[in-house]
């Protein structure tokens, strides 16, 4: 192929739409590295910390569409202490000074701030796409500079992230000029809007197709906006408790029946059960339904609605549901693909949580189902393995048993056989969060079977170094794994320390690793860093469930550069592979061994 | 399985046979979750036991845990660490691994694992909804208020609007919470001390205790509510037993 003039070459490659096919066209001969890089368009940077931002914008100088992940998944549930880092700055300001040919910043659990997003939005005149998740850092002044200096803005989609609230003027910014907004989401931005100017933004913008409004958008507001947008595919409403006039609901309903093209609604916030009627002319064309942020709606409201969604693919939901609800999704829901219960935490007297049954009949009824997450109080075995049995094609697999250790509710033992049978039937695995009981035995099963496994979350499980090493010696496609209270030590962290630089990243929390067996790991493998946490303060993310943990901060703050405490355990381990050696960012709680 | 409604969770078999329940019915004379309402001083709880289902979860008579066996009435073991024990104590067919669980009394970081955002957009969307539907009279037909147990590991919502009066508030807060009575024949603290006080938070922010006024005043001006360990409410709630007050 290198008898081709590079402009094929570049042509070839532009059919390689995955970064690792790319990725793996560059390390073929130097020609191929060079066309490659330069015609670049999409760069995916996992974790900040990997590489530098520098090197990335002077290798792909023509991208046009950057993602970067920050913080490790487990800074979800608090576990990552504040100012860990997973700063936006540099990749903002060195994409600024060597690739201004930017359109698009995608950025999942980063530190944005204001300052950020004005360089973001005065270095890059064609900037269109911007995707926020879960990140932390800005005000809605961020904002402002964003609507009012990127003209071409396409998409602006603002997903649970902490935004501070400066007031509602953000969205007057956009000008009168902008008219290319395809997709709009600020569903997470805390107050008030003006509804005049959104009205005029969704009025002058012919392209939306795609708008989350915030639960401060009242129900006569959201009517307005839907009469000019018929041609919306994805709602996300403001909230529906406005009290009770049957005018505003009832011009809502004929605002929602004008979009023919809706398939996918969220929001619901502050839902009265009054609003769900006025919203069943729609049901019938969703394959997206978002009903997680309702504790309002019970099991009545929500199978009433469910039942009419024959073409659901995606639902989340609270546990209100129920068991009886989720038959009622199973036997109505036949396309259904992907689905998330979260729990509720109340319950309303008089139903009941999910239990294993209402997996068991969503399995039955939904052969489709790929991708689950589910919140529930208990689980056993045997239903287990009839899911597995009944839904070959999970790709994604979270099961989250309330009561951490807790036992197969009717035979009193380990999960293992139930998740062994998940890993075994399920064969293109590719991410599984487990919980409950769980023995050795399970990790024995997932490093013979998950061969396609590529995220693993564990919690509380495991009796000893050799659960672990089942897994780092037999999932071969491990990128990601997550560890936490789970009795795991230096044994299961250098048996295999080779693996570590085919993974992305290894999180270990509260487990029995120990300070000297990072050191090992760290003088054996340079190409990783080996960050180690502890909160020096005690503070209040760190409660009484270690024991050992004040002992542990005493000995590790006074006695950690006379290396005294080897054996002392680690509380928190982050382990990635990179080549930008030790951040300099790191806060003082993190130590870089 | 069956045990439905809010039980579940414990994972418990299907209720044994009627017959069973009367027994059990005997072992719960002296029931462990007693929320020491002003006038409650006797808790004749036949009709309340006979109709709730804990009843059917709890072991048969003859089980090696007899709760008419216990001199003094023993309270609810009420710790988040009993409380994940309750699947291994209140059956006496299952046996359950028993595995020891850490010894904290506090809810456990970062679990269940849920979004920080998630938890807060839930916790405004509940204040938001016990608020105004403490404050507003007309409209909505549901009240909504947390309730909270010291040493429960989670909290439940009641909605006010389904109770006439405090005895079915008692007798659906008993359902609900017996869960956490477990504690077997290894005594929790708090059996000793006794009753379990239940307080509320008014719109003013103030703890009150649950029974002297009128009932509807109360609906209408609780905004939360929470089950005091009887050694904490020293000085706020006498003991309903020195308490004759008939409430309605």
């Amino acid at each position: 192929m290198t008898y081709f003039p590079e402009e094929v070459v570049e042509h070839i490659f532009s059919f390689l739409p995955s970064h690792s096919d790319r990725n793996t066209v560059s390390l073929v001969c130097k020609v191929w590295y060079e066309v490659e890089r330069l015609s670049r368009r999409a760069v995916f940077v996992g974790n900040c910390y990997a590489v530098r931002p520098e090197r990335v914008v002077l290798r792909f100088p023509n991208v046009k569409a950057l993602t970067v992940k920050g913080k490790p998944h487990f800074a979800d549930f608090n576990l990552v202490p504040p100012d860990w880092g997973g700063y936006a700055g540099p990749w903002i300001e060195a994409a600024a000074r060597s690739c201004v040919g930017l359109e698009e910043l995608r950025m999942k659990r980063m530190v944005v701030s204001d300052e950020n997003l004005e360089l973001l939005a005065r270095s890059f005149p064609r900037f269109k796409v911007l995707v926020l998740i879960s990140c932390e850092g800005f005000s809605t002044d961020g904002l402002a500079a964003i609507a009012s200096h990127c003209k071409l803005l396409r998409e602006l989609d603002l997903q649970e992230n902490d935004v501070e609230d400066r007031g509602p003027r953000w969205l007057s910014f956009f000008p009168d000029s902008c008219t290319s907004l395809v997709s709009l989401n600020f569903a997470c931005i805390k107050g008030e809007v003006n509804s005049g100017a959104l009205e005029r933004l969704v009025a002058r913008s012919p392209n939306l197709r795609s708008l989350r409004l915030n639960r401060s958008v009242s129900v006569d507001t959201l009517s307005k906006i839907l009469v000019r947008t018929p041609n919306l595919e994805d709602l996300g409403t403001g909230n529906l408790t406005d009290e009770f006039q049957a005018e505003s609901y009832a011009r809502l309903t004929s605002a929602l029946e004008k979009c023919k093209m809706l398939r996918s609604l969220s929001g619901f916030w502050d839902a009265s059960p009054i609003c769900v009627p006025y919203i069943y002319p729609l049901c019938h064309q969703l394959t997206g339904l978002n009903l997680s942020y309702t504790p309002t709606l019970d099991y009545s409201d929500l199978t009433k609605m469910v039942s009419r969604c024959v073409k659901l693919q995606r639902l989340w939901v609270l546990d209100c549901i129920s068991d009886k609800g989720l038959q009622v999704v199973a036997s109505s829901c036949k396309d259904l693909q992907e689905l998330r219960v979260f729990p509720s935490d109340f319950y309303v007297a008089g139903a009941s949580a999910v239990t294993e049954e209402g997996l068991v009949a969503i399995s039955s009824g939904c052969p489709k189902l790929s991708s689950l997450l589910y919140f529930c109080h208990q689980m056993t075995n045997e239903a287990l393995i009839t899911v597995a049995k009944n839904c070959p094609n999970f790709i994604r697999f979270r099961l989250c048993i309330l009561e951490p250790k807790k036992p197969d509710a009717m035979t009193g033992q380990p999960l293992d056989e139930g998740f062994g049978a998940i890993v075994r039937e399920c064969k293109g695995l590719r991410r599984l969060s487990m919980s409950g009981l769980l023995t050795d035995k399970v990790f024995m099963y997932i490093g013979k079977y998950a061969k396609y496994l590529e995220m693993l979350s564990i919690a509380f499980a495991g009796d000893s170094d050799k659960g672990m090493m089942d897994v780092m010696n037999g999932c071969k496609n491990l990128r990601k794994l997550e560890i936490r209270d789970s009795p795991f030590g230096d044994v299961a962290l250098l048996g295999n320390v080779a693996k570590y630089e085919t993974m992305r990243s290894l999180w270990m929390s509260s487990c029995n690793v120990t300070l000297k067996g990072c050191q090992v790991l760290a003088s054996k493998m340079p190409m990783l860093n080996v960050e180690i946490m502890n909160e020096l303060d005690g503070s209040s993310e760190m409660e009484e469930n270690h024991a050992d943990l004040s002992k542990v901060d005493k000995l590790y703050v006074s006695e950690m550069e006379e290396n005294h405490t080897d054996l002392s355990k680690v509380d928190k381990l982050y382990v990635y592979r990179t080549t930008a050696g030790a951040r300099d960012d790191a806060p003082n709680f993190v130590k870089i061994l | 399985m069956s045990p439905p409604l809010e039980l579940d969770y414990i994972g418990l078999s299907p209720p044994p046979a009627a017959a069973a329940a009367a027994d059990a019915d005997d072992d719960l004379k002296g029931t462990e979750l007693r929320l020491g309402l002003p006038g409650s001083g006797s808790p004749d709880r036949r009709v309340a036991a006979a109709t709730t289902t804990t009843l059917d979860l709890l072991p048969a008579k003859g089980a090696k845990r007899g709760f008419s066996d216990e001199a003094p009435p023993p309270s609810p073991a009420a710790t988040a660490g009993k409380g994940k024990k309750v699947a291994e104590e209140e059956e006496d067919d299952k046996k359950v691994t028993a595995t020891p669980q850490p010894a904290a009394k506090a809810q456990v970081v970062g679990w269940p694992p849920i979004r920080s955002y998630r938890k807060n957009t839930m916790a405004t969307t509940q204040l938001k909804g016990s608020k105004e539907d403490a404050e507003a009279k007309q409209g909505q037909g549901f009240l909504y208020v947390k309730v909270s147990m010291d040493g429960a590991p989670y909290l439940r919502k009641i909605d006010l609007k389904t109770y006439k009066n405090y005895k079915d508030l008692s007798t659906a807060l008993e359902k609900m919470f017996s869960g956490f009575n477990a504690g077997k024949d290894g005594l929790s603290d708090y059996r000793k001390d006794g009753e379990y006080v239940l307080t509320y938070e008014d719109k003013d922010g103030d703890w009150m205790l649950v029974g002297d006024v009128p009932w509807e005043m109360f609906a209408d001006s609780c905004r939360r509510l929470r089950i005091m360990k009887g050694s904490d409410a020293i000085g706020l709630a006498p003991r309903a037993a020195d308490k004759s007050k008939n409430r309605n």
